[in-house]
């Protein structure tokens, strides 16, 4: 009988009851094949390989995140519970100790989730990597943790999330923003003053192969994670990168899924997007299982694999060697690029437009986060969107000192009712959530 | 009148039933080489009084197969295996000779791609070169499309028997425990089929002309005759006649945990809603997983004889038998001792038995009567802690809707139903440390037996229909036909248990003992680009596990009742 060389624990939850409406691809048929192979395979009598249920992520769990508006209630379902639950289940199996890695194949995704939530964007509604990272960091202890998105959306959310924590290193690997949603990513966006350069995107052309994603993971990715030494690497493991994904156009493949997933070696994978239900998703899990777990994944391949059919063209091997360059070196020069920056700032303001794709509103944002000597610094966003709302949102960081957190909660005192539909803080320093209505 | 027969690891217990009345007992000790003459010689026992032509069904559970694997005393068996991408196949080679097919059947399954022919030819060869008659045939996936194992069957030709082909043995999918499944049913075939003519001959030459069925490892039973091409039902069936026995005998409708206490293990069974519980895939044959469908039954090394000691000045049981209880001339103290001591059992010498118990007191500086409720207690928790486990785990099982996660059904047991030896003896510990009432049904010392009698034929089959495709498939019976687009859910149900009904009589089973229910069913919107492209159906259908109708005989439950 076949036994693991890492003990890995999968929460393996298709979510059959649920979509977000019968034809739309994020629908009960997704992970139904996947399961199949998963099954045919035989993968649960590996010694080794245990099956979690996933856990129910409660408002908790989700406002040390997000500030859903008007609430929690109002606009996180069931299924969005039950797939950052499934996440939380995955990464606490491994915290625990019962296993060394983890693989949450759930739905729906939640990378494209920011801070503020209005409803559904890019098919997610909560971030369930940052809702299942939060948990950890205050369940288990401080952590350092890379989480590196290999969806080939940007993860726009996540990026948002963690755009000012210097505890958490946010790597998207994704295909070029001005060839598909979310249009972000570029490498420019680097972070905020208390955490610039860790935030690293890295826009890849369409039509990059194996050789330039792996190309990318040898030669920028891991040298980056090597710097900074985390105590837990994260795979957002998205999987529409591959060359049949619908809706997207690489030409990534499962035994490429497999052998990135053997070179990043993350502690805890999480299923992102991936639409190609039949040609796809079965393979490319299957070889992310094997490869966790140690196994010989070398036999993973769609039947319809012609590796000629899909290399990518010889341009795209130069440019993804000039662009790991230049990402590297700034990489390296971050410190004194963020110096220039802020040196001498106060506070540092961002506009944004955020458009929610899958429920057709557009939300206005502005940020101001504080430049501070002695933490990361708090955050201020006003936030205006179609339906109406109008919120001031506060954030004071875990790392926040006594200052920020002064001002932070007078910000919050003072600010006046009528003037927004809700005034939130969400006060990480002491796991505590508030609103004014 | 029914005969029920279970062959045990050292006993054949066996009843002669009247409707549920318990005419006759017989408790026969036998040597495992000589099966057959055991049985026969209960079957005598039992019949001593009656014409044997008014026995009207035999129904046995029979170790034959099983001993066969755990004492590898197997026929060689060839393997032609079609692994497709996905897992690295080689540790599936279990046959004397393996060879693998180049083809390949997707998840849908649609061919991707033909399997050379001269590999099967190539195979033929070989396993001839080697002696071997048995085959075995499993290609990835056989159970969305069996044309492939048809297809290399037929290549085959007639110069092998048996050729067991995998998706005839489980509609479910998971393709290791598939080809273990096929290979134990080919190795075991020739020693259950010799065994089987043995049985007809033995049981014509007394006259009794009833059928004869056997007993599975899911509580069914399935004709003699039949279980000739599927002897890998027949493994391990001894848990799920003491299983059946229990649910019989308790009459329980609800969630319970049932015990079997022997001598050196207890073995842990559930009803949940009172019905018994499976296991979730196959059970474990020797070293191999299967997709064998099972009574759920754990067993853990803790029973009437296991071996007390003192050890750092604490008491210790189990996990080793070391002989019989002190009072029964054994060296070590055992919890039937304790029980002696308490005066809740009565045989052997009682005095070995306190002296046993005494000297154990001493290292812990107890009073005798103090060291055997220790020991009780002691035993109390363990199967406490060993039930609790399985539970968590049973209820942990995965899950894949919403509906189910947040609402699913937890195994809850409100009773405990106990059998075995020391049963009535421990009923009370048990009772208070699971906190539920406990149940020693009256008969519980022949329950097995009873079990096996009582249990009815049943079947199972699964329906794929890939509407997309125009494809239905039911692997069960190597069924893939053309459906319309249009095919239904309610057709795909109908289908299901009107082919379910073919297949329980064609296995042996009578018109009114066939109760059938849909078991499993769900319907998926297939969806390519922005276009619902047709529906993926699946629906599973058994016969409800349960009594045979007594049919005629029903007259005698009124005498039972009036008793």
């Amino acid at each position: 009988m076949l036994k693991a060389k890492n003990k890995l624990g999968l929460v393996f939850f298709p979510a059959f009851d649920w979509a977000i409406s019968p034809s739309h691809p994020e629908r009960e048929e997704r992970l139904l094949y996947t399961l199949d192979q998963v099954h045919e395979e035989g993968i649960a009598d590996i010694e080794g390989i245990k099956f979690y249920n996933p856990l129910l992520a409660d408002d908790k769990d989700i406002e040390r995140v997000h500030f859903c508006v008007p609430d929690v209630p109002s606009v996180v379902t069931q299924s969005h519970r039950v797939s950052a639950g499934g996440a939380i289940a995955a990464a606490r199996a491994v915290l625990e100790g019962k296993v060394t890695k983890a693989f949450a194949v759930v739905r729906p995704p939640g990378h494209h989730a920011h801070r503020v939530v209005y409803g559904d964007r890019g098919f997610c509604i909560i971030n369930i990597e940052a809702i299942m990272l939060e948990h950890i960091r205050s369940t288990f202890g401080p952590k350092r943790v890379a989480i590196v998105d290999t969806d080939c959306h940007h993860g726009d959310g996540t990026q948002d999330i963690y755009w000012n924590d210097k505890d958490t290193l946010f790597i998207s690997i994704h295909q070029d923003g001005r060839t598909l949603y979310p249009g972000t990513g570029f490498p420019d966006e680097m972070g905020g003053p208390g955490a610039f350069g860790y935030t690293v995107n890295i826009p890849l052309p369409p039509h990059t192969g194996e050789e330039g994603f792996l190309y990318v993971i040898e030669n920028l990715v891991l040298p980056i994670i090597k710097d900074y030494n985390p105590d837990l690497i994260v795979n957002s493991a998205g999987q529409d990168n591959h060359y049949t994904d619908p809706i997207t156009n690489m030409n990534f493949t499962a035994q490429g899924y497999a052998r990135l997933t053997d070179r990043l070696n993350p502690d805890i994978a999480v299923l992102e997007g991936g639409y190609s239900i039949e040609g796809a998703l079965p393979y490319v899990n299957l070889g992310i299982i094997l490869a966790l777990a140690g196994l010989d994944y070398s036999h993973v391949k769609e039947p319809d694999y012609d590796p000629e059919k899909i290399k990518q063209p010889n341009w795209i091997n130069d440019y993804i060697k000039r662009l790991c360059e230049e990402l590297y070196q700034r990489w390296l020069r971050k410190d004194d690029a963020a110096r220039k920056m802020f040196e001498g700032k106060d506070f540092v303001q961002r506009k944004k437009r955020i458009y929610y794709d899958t429920i057709g509103i557009m939300e206005n944002q502005e940020e101001i986060i504080k430049v501070c000597k002695s933490c990361s610094g708090y955050i201020v966003i006003k936030s205006k969107c179609d339906l109406g709302y109008s919120i001031l949102a506060i954030t004071i960081p875990r790392d926040a000192c006594p200052r920020c957190i002064d001002e932070a909660h007078k910000t919050y005192e003072s600010a006046d009712q009528g003037d927004y539909s809700g005034i939130y803080l969400q006060d990480r320093a002491n796991d505590e959530f508030n609103i004014k209505k | 009148m029914i005969i029920g027969l279970d062959v045990g690891g050292t006993n054949i217990d066996a009843v002669l039933l009247k409707g549920k009345s318990v005419i006759e007992v017989a408790k026969v000790p036998y040597d495992p080489s000589a099966i057959l003459e055991g049985i026969c010689e209960a079957v005598d026992k039992l019949t001593r009084d009656i014409d044997p032509g008014e026995v009207k069904r035999v129904n046995l559970s029979t170790t034959i197969s099983t001993n066969a694997v755990l004492e590898g005393r197997t026929s060689p068996v060839g393997m032609i295996l079609e692994s497709g991408p996905g897992l690295e196949a080689s540790f599936l080679a279990c046959g004397e000779e393996n060879v693998f097919l180049d083809g390949y059947i997707d998840h849908r399954g649609q061919e991707v791609a033909p399997f050379s022919e001269n590999l099967v030819h190539e195979a033929s060869r070989r396993f001839k070169r080697r002696g071997i008659l048995a085959a075995g045939i499993v290609t990835k996936f056989s159970v969305r499309n069996p044309s492939h194992e048809l297809k290399a069957k037929n290549l085959l030709g007639g110069d092998f028997n048996p050729v067991t082909m995998g998706h005839a043995l489980s509609g479910k999918l998971n393709f290791p425990r598939r080809v273990f499944s096929t290979y134990l049913n080919s190795a075991v075939y020739d020693r259950f089929n010799s065994f089987a003519k043995a049985i007809k001959r033995a049981f014509e030459e007394r006259g009794i002309k009833a059928p004869v069925n056997v007993l599975k490892a899911d509580g069914g039973t399935m004709s003699l005759a039949k279980a000739v091409s599927f002897p890998v039902y027949t493994i391990l069936s001894g848990p799920s006649a003491s299983v059946m026995g229990c649910w019989i005998l308790s009459n329980f409708s609800k969630d319970a945990v049932i015990l079997d206490i022997g001598g050196t293990t207890t073995d842990i069974s559930f009803l949940a809603g009172g019905v018994p519980l499976l296991e979730p895939q196959g059970i474990n044959i020797g070293k191999y997983p299967t997709l064998v469908r099972a009574i759920f039954s754990y067993s853990i090394a803790l029973g009437g004889d296991s071996a007390v000691r003192v050890e750092e000045g604490r008491l210790i049981i189990g996990p080793r038998r070391e002989g019989p209880p002190a009072a029964l001339g054994g060296s070590r103290p055992t919890p039937t001792d304790a029980l002696i001591v308490k005066g809740q059992l009565d045989f052997g010498n009682k005095k070995r038995a306190y002296l046993a118990i005494k000297e154990l007191g001493q290292a812990i500086g107890m009073e005798p009567e103090d060291v055997a409720n220790l020991i009780l207690e002691k035993m109390g928790n363990m199967i406490k802690e060993e039930v609790e486990g399985l539970l968590m785990e049973l209820n942990s099982r995965p899950v894949y809707t919403i509906q189910e996660l947040l609402y699913g059904e937890k195994i809850k047991p409100q009773k405990a139903i106990l059998i075995g030896g020391p049963a009535k003896a421990l009923s009370s510990v048990i009772s208070q440390k699971l906190k539920i009432p406990c149940e020693v049904p009256d008969n519980y010392q022949v329950a097995n037996a009873i079990g096996a009698a009582l249990s009815r034929i049943t079947a199972e089959v699964t329906l794929i229909a890939d509407t997309a495709q125009g494809f239905m498939t039911v692997p069960e019976l190597g069924v893939r036909k053309r459906i319309d687009r249009s095919f239904t859910p309610e057709e795909a149900r109908r289908e299901a248990i009107k082919l379910l009904k073919e297949r329980a009589v064609f296995l042996g089973a009578l018109p009114e003992d066939i109760e059938t229910e849909i078991i499993e069913e769900s319907c998926f919107n297939m969806v390519r680009g922005f276009y619902t492209v047709g529906k993926n159906i699946r629906v599973k259908a058994q016969v409800k596990p349960g009594l045979i109708s007594l049919g005629e005989e029903k007259v005698e439950k009124d005498v039972e009742s009036k008793e």
